[in-house]
């Protein structure tokens, strides 16, 4: 590969590696932090991707939609649509142990992709919503600024959340529920809150993503794109961190990206499927990483109390 | 009133198959507390031992069902040892992450091994019988015979056994089996072996009914984990009666609502249970 063409892959991938560190603090807010499973970050990342792709391509026939909206007014558009969903996922689930939680966000991530499969009035079926423009119909790199100044800012957020009175008591509620119930906090408000701020954030990282591959389908929404490498970065970068889980996000797409070549090294007699061999070794990627080192690469540090000096 | 019949014998037939992967899940769940996301692989992964046998050896499809089905427990008991084992005592939601990552290195095998596309154990049309107005496939008969005698065994293993008695106390209370010494390791062992051996057999039945697909368990996994929590996590009648409550929901279903969205039927019938019932019909440990 000459030094362009390698240039423009680093600018694609990078793209890739923002968008995923987005949806990454996303669930920092919510395992990280509150200790909330959440299995169904395609859900909310496909709400995200639809509402925006909706909302900002022009008319077609086959759909509702044609709006023609600007950039920014689509990802508004994605996080005022995941929010009401969020809200009510929460709400049903707000009182279910750990892996309850997860077979029902998993149900849902399901269900919402089944829709988006079915209802083609609203999103063209399986055949999916092209022609999603790039914001100020700029390149890959101008793109790349627009997405750091979004990872940029998500990060500042939930960082300010995570030191805040509000993320002491959602680390109260995942270190114990029960005392946390018994100082006086009501625990399923702020565990909905952080349940549908963290699914807004994903659904954020869904309408970056529309606007970058200009092409939405129900297929990259399966739990494997949308859910599962979101996890690995999480759990490789380190939960509780929100610079672990964007840490995560570009050490895990780089291994991701890395298996492409190695899958492309061995001949396809051995190994059947190049895609299938890819996923293969992700999976057993993460194996050895939980098997060794279940705290990831950057262990949580707690912010320092209020009041108290700083080791 | 005849395609409510004809719907409901479907509903029996995907009933049964559920409940043999249910009744696993609601095991590995009671032994070992987390819930198995590769269980709907482990039936994928067995449907394929099958057709091997099927293939290499020329056999119908009900010899080849005990070869696969101990070949799976056999993997079942690799994987638990090689990867579960070790991380048993970190977090219950490591060992879940950790079985979503079963299900996909499996799921890619089965697509490197055998490949993506759908296969059969027999190609050709069954002929089906005609009692009035229904129609029943020689096959149905067959799959619920064979669920039914494994019910059966899994009834005699859990009530006749030892180590079924011993499986039991530990779903039912872990801390007081393991103060009265039951062999917590071998337990789980059997465990992984009975659980794997079951989902085997789903599978195969899963494959004979409709056809072979390295995605064929996943898409039932959601609609087993409902039958297991509506029939109360740890307690496999509660698992056998579920998985038939949600077969024939989601075969119904199709009366009213387009048959695309069967899953989540299923979905929906799990939330209520867990929102109104959360201990499942038969009280489990919720």
């Amino acid at each position: 590969m000459d030094i362009v063409g390698l240039a423009a892959y680093a600018v694609f991938f990078l793209n890739l590696v923002g968008i995923y560190a987005i949806m990454a603090l996303g669930l920092n807010m919510q395992w990280g932090m509150t200790g909330q499973f959440n299995i169904g970050i395609a859900g909310f990342f496909a709400v995200g991707a639809y509402a925006t792709a909706i909302l900002t391509t022009g008319p077609a026939d086959q759909r509702i939609g044609g709006f023609d909206l600007p950039f920014l007014v689509g990802l508004a558009g994605s996080i005022i649509v995941c929010l009401p969903i969020a809200w009510v996922v929460g709400r049903i689930t707000a009182r279910l142990r750990t892996d309850y939680l997860a077979i029902a966000t998993i149900g849902i991530a399901e269900i919402i992709r089944l829709f988006f499969v079915n209802e083609g009035w609203l999103s063209n079926g399986t055949r999916g919503i092209p022609g999603i423009d790039t914001p100020f119909d700029i390149s890959n790199e101008g793109y790349l600024l627009v997405i750091a100044a979004f990872v940029a800012l998500t990060w500042l957020l939930v960082e300010i959340a995570r030191r805040s009175p509000w993320g002491r008591v959602l680390r109260a509620i995942r270190d114990n529920e029960a005392a946390t119930e018994a100082a006086g906090k009501d625990v399923a408000r702020f565990r909905l809150q952080a349940f549908v701020v963290g699914s807004c954030i994903m659904a954020l990282g869904g309408g970056l993503y529309a606007h970058f591959v200009g092409f939405v389908s129900p297929e990259a929404f399966r739990p494997l794109y949308g859910t599962f490498l979101v996890w690995v970065m999480l759990i490789a970068g380190g939960s509780g961190n929100n610079m672990g889980a964007m840490l995560g996000a570009l050490v895990v797409w780089l291994i991701w990206s890395s298996t492409e070549m190695i899958a492309g090294l061995v001949p396809t007699a051995l190994i059947g499927s190049e895609s299938a061999f890819r996923v293969f070794l992700i999976g057993v990627l993460l194996q050895i990483i939980l098997v060794s080192r279940p705290q990831g690469l950057l262990p949580e540090k707690r912010p320092p109390m209020p009041g108290k000096e700083t080791r | 009133m005849i395609e409510v019949i004809q719907l409901l014998i479907n509903g029996i037939l995907l009933g049964s198959i559920l409940a043999l992967g249910a009744v696993g899940a609601t095991m590995i769940f009671g032994v070992l507390r987390f819930a198995h996301f590769a269980h709907g692989d482990f039936m994928a992964i067995g449907a394929y031992f099958a057709l091997t046998v099927v293939t290499v050896f020329n056999l119908p499809v009900l010899a080849a069902l005990p070869v696969a089905m101990g070949l799976t427990a056999l993997l079942a008991i690799a994987i638990d040892q090689i990867v579960y084992r070790r991380i048993r005592r970190v977090q219950p939601v490591i060992l879940l992450i950790s079985s979503f990552a079963t299900a996909l290195v499996l799921r890619s095998v089965i697509q490197m091994v055998w490949g993506g596309s759908n296969q059969v154990y027999q190609s050709g049309i069954q002929l089906p019988w005609r009692i009035g107005p229904l129609t029943l496939k020689p096959d149905h008969l067959l799959i619920f015979a064979a669920a039914a005698g494994l019910v059966f065994a899994v009834h005699l293993f859990l009530t006749r056994t030892r180590m079924g008695k011993a499986m039991r106390a530990m779903s039912d209370n872990m801390d007081l089996a393991l103060v009265t010494g039951i062999p917590a390791n071998r337990v789980i062992i059997w465990t992984w072996a009975i659980g794997g051996a079951l989902a085997a057999a789903a599978g195969v039945f899963l494959g004979m009914d409709t056809r072979l697909h390295p995605v064929m368990g996943w898409t039932l996994l959601l609609p087993i984990f409902a039958a297991t929590i509506l029939g109360g996590i740890g307690r496999p009648y509660g698992a056998i009666l579920g998985g038939l409550v949600i077969g024939c929901a989601m075969e119904l279903s199709t009366l009213v609502i387009p048959g695309a969205y069967k899953p989540a039927v299923a979905f929906a019938i799990m939330v209520t249970t867990l929102v109104f019932r959360p201990q499942g019909i038969i009280k489990g440990n919720a």
